[in-house]
């Protein structure tokens, strides 16, 4: 099978906080990745202080950091057209079916996702499982290899340690860019770190330098 | 979006009375609330393009923060907290009340023409 990397997550700013080095580590090989961006993070809090964005105009705002997020990755981009905080009300089977013509085009060898159950926001669950679905669509002969993300607080604790444990120390500056490139979320992510730390970016590879995923057992 | 000043806001809030409008409403604390916080908890709402004729809106301050309160036919619309405002280039009057990092608390926008879904 050739190698194709496909990364499905809801929101702009998903793949940089969670997946950046990981996937930077693929392109450095020269294997091509493609995200497919659920929504458009239209439900956003941070507007900024003073405020950069409102409710109507975040959605175009985060679009545009999207589309520099991936070119700073150097990886494609496909935006799903979901709406922020309404994925978990939408059919399974339709979002599925959905990502799996994506997926049946590409013909990927490996699937990024979150662990549903274990990913704490709504979306990250409903997409996550979402994508599982889609993937378990193909023969189980040529079926990729899923590795699912958990952040919940208890994911160790009642799913053991991930298998999977990427160090991107090596590739954390384009992991940092991507971040970056997010400007609107970075900002509040970031701040919660300078208030403790001089070095901003030697402390965000302390919290974000290890990237870790659960190969699912179909 | 600029501090409000109440009695300019009360005129664009007047000019969208008796017409039929599209209101979006949101409260929100963040779905990491209790993640960041076990003691917190995750609460929200939103309604989007509810179709309304308000026969009386009206903005009342408290200090930094405003309430707003929308008297429809047989019911009412009312958002707290309510600090910032503009009306954008499509005519829509958007008020929010942003907590001091500038995320959005409360969100109540009236626009005589379908948000975007």
């Amino acid at each position: 099978m050739t190698e194709h990397v496909v990364v499905i997550y809801p929101h702009p700013d998903d793949e940089a906080f969670g997946a950046a080095g990981t996937i930077s580590g693929f392109r450095e090989k020269g294997i091509p990745v493609t995200y497919l961006c659920g929504t458009l993070g239209e439900m956003g809090r941070n507007m900024g202080n003073p405020t950069f964005a409102n409710r109507e105009t975040l959605p175009e705002i985060r679009k545009e950091e999207l589309i520099k997020a991936c070119h700073v990755m150097d990886i494609q981009l496909e935006m799903l057209g979901y709406r922020d905080k309404t994925l978990e009300f939408e059919s399974t089977e339709e979002v599925a079916d959905h990502l799996f013509t994506y997926l049946n085009r590409i013909q990927p060898s490996l699937v990024i996702t979150h662990y549903p159950g274990h990913a704490v926001h709504p979306d990250h669950d409903a997409f996550g499982a979402a994508a599982i679905k889609a993937v378990e669509k193909f023969p189980a002969e040529n079926r990729p290899t899923v590795w699912a993300q958990a952040i919940s607080r208890t994911h160790t604790e009642e799913l053991g340690e991930p298998d999977i444990n990427n160090d991107v120390g090596a590739v954390f500056h384009k992991k940092f860019e991507t971040i970056m490139a997010h400007k609107s979320q970075a900002d509040g992510m970031l701040a919660k770190i300078s208030q403790e730390s001089v070095d901003v970016k030697e402390a965000a590879k302390q919290w974000l330098g290890m990237e870790s995923f659960y190969t699912w057992k179909y | 979006m600029e501090a409000i000043e109440i009695n300019q806001l009360q005129r664009i809030i007047d000019q969208h009375a008796n017409k039929d409008v599209y209101v979006h409403l949101e409260t929100t604390n963040g779905a990491y609330a209790s993640h960041f916080n076990q003691d917190a908890y995750n609460v929200g709402a939103f309604i989007r393009n509810a179709k309304v004729n308000y026969q009386r809106g009206k903005i009342v301050g408290a200090g930094a923060t405003y309430r707003v309160g929308l008297k429809l036919d047989i019911g009412w619309i009312y958002a707290e907290g309510v600090n910032q405002f503009e009306v954008d280039d499509k005519n829509r009057l958007l008020m929010a009340g942003h907590d001091r990092e500038g995320r959005l608390m409360v969100a109540l926008q009236i626009s005589e023409t379908p948000f975007n879904y």
